[in-house]
């Protein structure tokens, strides 16, 4: 019968060849789904994975969108990835994007109109400082009460969408606008809008920071004493305590700066794409980013790509949607399975498939 | 504020109807937790299971084969996430949540046509005599019968679990595979019939929404509640019976709060909304503080991928 | 390999069949929500498939549907613009500064933002006067109340919203003056399960009658089962509340949007912003349930008709604001400006505001 057996050493080959195997098989049965609801499955295929690359009209925008969508998600999954390595679960990281959000972009609405190139490194900070903070309740209740995060973390997801609400209908609602629940615009004011720094690949400084600390998360996971410690508790929590490591460090660590990345993101995405804080800015990225976290399998250039790919079929579904009439919800039945065969055929980095009789 | 006009009957029987889709795949959750598997998925074997219920009941008038169909389609939804994570091993966090976005995008497409319609009308069960009874008849004997069926399901779980060798098998297979493993027990086996267990039930908690709660089919209508019920596995410490307490108290919650509002109370409605949440956090907390080692109680093995490698 | 061929083949093919068509107009519309949800969104696409029925092959329609309002708006927008078509209508309020930058990157494309209060050269508003309708639904309810309490399920406390209360308690109290309304705000426009709660409450608080500002046909179902009544919500909702429906508010877009279309193709379209109630029919009153007496139906249908004929302002003073201060004199219209803004409950709602 056929069996797994556990390969000596991760196959270097198979890291980048599953991928690839996945979005083929993915691309196969998509082809299928798409030809059951009638449409050209050869042509859904094209525009999902190729026309935001290629095509000529679509191309040149839907390049630039890429990172756009991609950068909250590679954000916020580096600062998961860390607490995942450790074994601490913050499953909210959307309710610290709000909190990011809100708590920045109050900075930055309070002093409006202020001027000057401050403005949005300040609010920035205060954003970062925001999630952290929303981040804490749940690292401190577990330090002290011994709570467990992922229902702390979680329900403060909730909480945080409530606060939004009342926070739009109520003090940071724009005061010209005519009693809707949206803030002022962050967009049109030179100080508090995201610059782009190079629109052909969608590069805005928020994307440019993502990038900066991917890098910055790299060597620490890999090359700080810090990063060990955090592996070493993921893999064997008594050994870390054995070598000095103090758990309750390690939880408020990976939870800070989960927290921080998650909450800087909610604010690029607020003084940038979405413009302003409504009830409506928060589309999931938290929650998203939990799985490009281990697409990514945790590791920090695995991220980029995974919420690249991730990104990738959001635009291009607009695009299916588009051109084919084909409906949102099969466009997520897509994605499902591609992150289904994704995770399947990871498998064979460590494990092959061999033939052997029966034993036993 | 007039608060004489807040009726605890009522109150008392529109909170369990808030709570027993919760409360459904709340306690198949426990089971597959128990058995060292974590599947983020409930909410989208929850959706799975209100469309399936949905379309079956209209198809074949019939509440009763509509129930059985979302037991069935919350079930074969588990079994892809069980074959992903038990056979191919995959990371259960990460196929959990594919699966709520598999599940959410499926069920939409598949209700396309169902929107819109009345299903047969449910399945109310007035126990007679009893529900005749003043007060406690209209608080305890007058739900549906899927009310008491959910209560049922968390006595027999608490039974297995506690009282029967497989549900000893069970435990042991969470608490440390390795070594029940060893002892000849087919880890895998016991796991994939948790998971299935698991998804059954929260296919039956969506379809209670769909059928019951709000006789409709509304797209994305579980609307979290399968993440709630994530929650209520962890505030119970694993413990059936405080499953119910956990999903009665956020659904008690819930109801209160509008009812407060719809009475005038004079704070915003969306600090009010908030108060669900938080009271289950600071509950969680006086539970935990209680008992330092609360948390512990959570299987051993859980979220690991097990490989038997002989 | 063959299959890269194939590939190749196949999109070649659809390049060439792409090319092929000509000059016919293209509208696109994007959605806040499924086409099949029997409340807003469905009413847009009604009003879209009007489209396609009037002007057949001459026009070709495309949606997407279930945008988040935000920066995935403007993409599809981008994306619906850069697909040449030539008229796009954004049909939800938070759709309206992504319509705005897109409409300043693509001058020749026509937009039509739903509900805001942004326009260009080529974005063009548009609204309903809803609150038309809700004053007719509210002079039922005030009539056929026996509690004489009304319950009403509100989601954010927006102008549109608080008008749609404050329309409705004003007709229900000049024809009962008994009449209290009991407000739950929900904070979502669609969630079943909360909208389903939120009515029990209502209900358990004395209503006997539910109105809604929320999408979904919850409450109706809701009432039906309860042996209330309750009114239909942006589409007629009759298949949910066979009994309890008394009538309901329609949002037509058909007729709109065929104007707009056909003056896309006419080249004659202009920015405006349109507001349009009962008398063009953009706002439907859905036919009366045989539950409601004639003498009820009469003056309710009388009531509809004098607004159609402009002889009626649902806002005509003298109102005072909740605090007792005077906000229209005796006589006076409330102006649009007002209405439009509108964030005070009127004199006699009961309950605080959430600002």
């Amino acid at each position: 019968m056929l069996r797994l057996e556990p390969r000596q050493q991760a196959s270097s080959t198979m890291r980048w060849l599953t991928p690839i195997l996945a979005v083929a098989i993915t691309m196969f049965m998509g082809g299928l789904l798409f030809a059951a609801m009638g449409k050209n499955p050869f042509e859904a295929i094209r525009i999902i994975f190729l026309d935001p690359f290629f095509h000529e009209t679509f191309g040149p925008y839907s390049r630039s969108q890429l990172m756009v969508k991609a950068g909250p998600l590679i954000l916020i999954a580096t600062g998961l990835s860390i607490g995942f390595r450790a074994g601490v679960w913050n499953i909210g990281a959307e309710g610290q994007f709000v909190m990011g959000a809100i708590a920045g972009g109050a900075v930055g609405l309070a002093l409006h109109p202020a001027d000057g190139f401050w403005v949005l490194p300040l609010m920035t900070v205060v954003g970062a400082i925001g999630g952290m903070a929303w981040a804490m309740i749940p690292a401190l209740l577990r330090i002290k009460f011994n709570t467990n995060e992922i229902l702390v973390s979680l329900m403060l997801v909730y909480v945080a969408y409530n606060f939004l609400a009342a926070m739009v209908t109520g003090p940071l609602k724009n005061p010209d606008g005519f009693g809707f629940p949206e803030s002022r615009s962050f967009t049109s004011v030179d100080s508090t809008h995201l610059p782009m720094i190079y629109e052909p690949l969608g590069m805005h400084a928020g994307v440019l920071v993502a990038l900066g600390i991917v890098i910055a998360a790299y060597v620490m996971m890999e090359r700080h004493l810090l990063g060990f410690q955090i592996r070493l508790t993921g893999e064997s929590p008594r050994a870390a305590k054995f070598a000095g490591v103090n758990p309750a460090f390690i939880v408020a660590v990976c939870l800070g700066i989960s927290g921080a990345l998650a909450g800087m993101a909610g604010l690029f995405e607020v003084t940038g794409p979405a413009g302003k804080l409504t009830t409506n800015f928060p589309v999931g990225y938290g929650f998203t980013a939990i799985i490009v976290a281990f697409l990514g399998r945790l590791n920090p250039i695995g991220i980029v790509l995974a919420g690249l790919l991730m990104a990738l079929t959001y635009i291009g579904g607009e695009l299916a949607q588009l051109s084919l009439g084909i409906p949102a919800a099969a466009i997520s039945v897509f994605q499902g399975m591609m992150l289904f065969f994704l995770l399947a055929v990871d498998v064979f980095v460590n494990y092959r498939l061999v033939w052997k009789k029966e034993v036993k | 504020m007039d608060f004489s006009t807040l009726n605890p009957v009522a109150l008392i029987a529109s909170l369990i109807m808030a709570a027993t889709p919760i409360l459904l795949a709340a306690i198949g959750e426990l089971v597959v937790e128990k058995s060292g598997v974590l599947n983020l998925g409930v909410e989208g074997m929850m959706i799975i299971g209100a469309i399936a219920g949905f379309a079956i009941s209209v198809e074949t008038d019939s509440p009763w084969l509509g129930m059985l169909a979302a037991v069935l389609a919350g079930a074969s939804l588990a079994l892809i996430f069980g074959f992903l994570t038990q056979f191919l091993l995959s990371n259960q966090v990460a196929t959990g949540l594919a699966l709520t976005l598999f599940g959410l995008g499926l069920a939409a497409l598949l209700g396309q046509s169902y929107s819109g319609m009345k299903p047969p009308s449910s399945l109310r069960l007035d126990i007679p005599v009893l529900s005749d009874l003043p007060i406690v008849g209209e608080m305890l004997f007058r739900h549906d019968f899927m009310v008491y069926f959910s209560l049922l399901i968390v006595v027999g779980v608490w039974f297995f679990l506690n009282r029967t060798r497989a549900g000893l098998v069970l435990r042991a297979v969470g608490e440390n595979h390795n070594a029940a493993h060893s002892l000849g027990y087919n880890v895998v086996m016991i796991r994939m019939g948790a998971i299935a267990f698991g998804g059954a039930c929260a296919g039956l908690g969506g379809a209670y929404v769909s059928l019951i709660r709000v006789p409709q089919w509304t797209e994305g209508m579980t609307a979290g509640a399968g993440w709630i019920a994530l929650a209520i596995v962890v505030f119970a410490s694993w413990k059936p019976w405080r499953v119910i307490l956990g999903a009665y108290l956020f659904g008690g919650v819930t109801i209160l709060q509008l009812n407060l509002q719809a009475l005038g109370i004079g704070i915003s409605a969306a600090y009010l909304s908030m108060t669900p949440y938080l009271i289950t956090i600071i509950v969680m907390v006086i539970m935990s503080a209680d008992r330092r080692r609360a948390s512990l109680n959570a299987p051993a093995s859980l979220g690991q991928i097990f490989h038997a490698s002989h | 390999m063959k299959f890269t061929t194939t590939l190749i083949a196949a999109t070649a093919l659809a390049f060439s069949f792409g090319g092929a068509v000509v000059s016919q107009t293209k509208a696109g519309f994007i959605y806040v929500g499924p086409p099949t949800d029997f409340g807003w969104s469905y009413e847009h696409d009604q009003g879209r498939l009007a489209v396609e029925e009037a002007f057949g092959d001459a026009v070709e329609t495309t949606y997407v549907d279930t945008v988040p309002e935000g920066a995935d708006a403007e993409r599809v927008l981008t994306q619906m613009a850069l697909g040449g078509a030539d008229i796009i209508f954004t049909t939800s309020f938070g759709y309206m500064d992504p319509t705005l930058n897109v409409a300043a990157k693509f001058p020749n494309v026509k937009f039509e933002h739903a509900t805001g209060y942004k326009r260009a050269d080529n974005v063009s508003t548009y609204s309903a006067r809803f609150y038309e309708g809700r004053h007719v639904i509210g002079l039922i309810a005030g009539r056929m109340t026996e509690t004489n309490t009304i319950g009403y399920i509100a989601s954010f406390p927006i102008p549109e919203v608080v008008r749609g209360i404050n329309a409705a308690y004003l007709a229900a109290k000049s024809v009962n003056p008994d009449v209290k309304f009991k407000v739950v705000w929900v904070y979502t426009w669609i969630d079943p399960g909360k909208e389903a709660d939120a009515a029990n409450a209502l209900i358990e608080q004395g209503a006997d009658v539910i109105m809604q500002h929320t999408d979904s046909p919850a409450a109706m179902t809701i009432a039906e089962e309860k042996g209330i009544m309750a009114f239909g919500q942006a589409s007629d909702m009759m298949q949910f509340g066979p009994t309890a429906r008394l009538s309901s508010i329609i949002d037509n877009w058909g007729p709109y949007y065929i104007d707009r279309v056909q003056a896309v193709m006419d080249g004659t379209w202009a920015s405006t912003d349109t507001w349009d109630g009962i008398a063009p029919g953009m706002v439907e009153i859905g036919a009366f349930s045989d539950r409601i007496p004639a003498d009820v139906q009469a003056e309710a249908q009388a009531a509809a008709d004098a607004i159609a004929a402009g002889t009626l302002h649902p806002f005509t003073g003298p109102i005072n604001k909740q605090d007792g201060s005077v906000w229209l004199a005796e006589g006076e219209t409330a102006d649009d400006g007002t209405l439009a803004g509108m964030n005070f409950y009127v004199e006699g709602v009961e309950g605080e505001l959430p600002q």
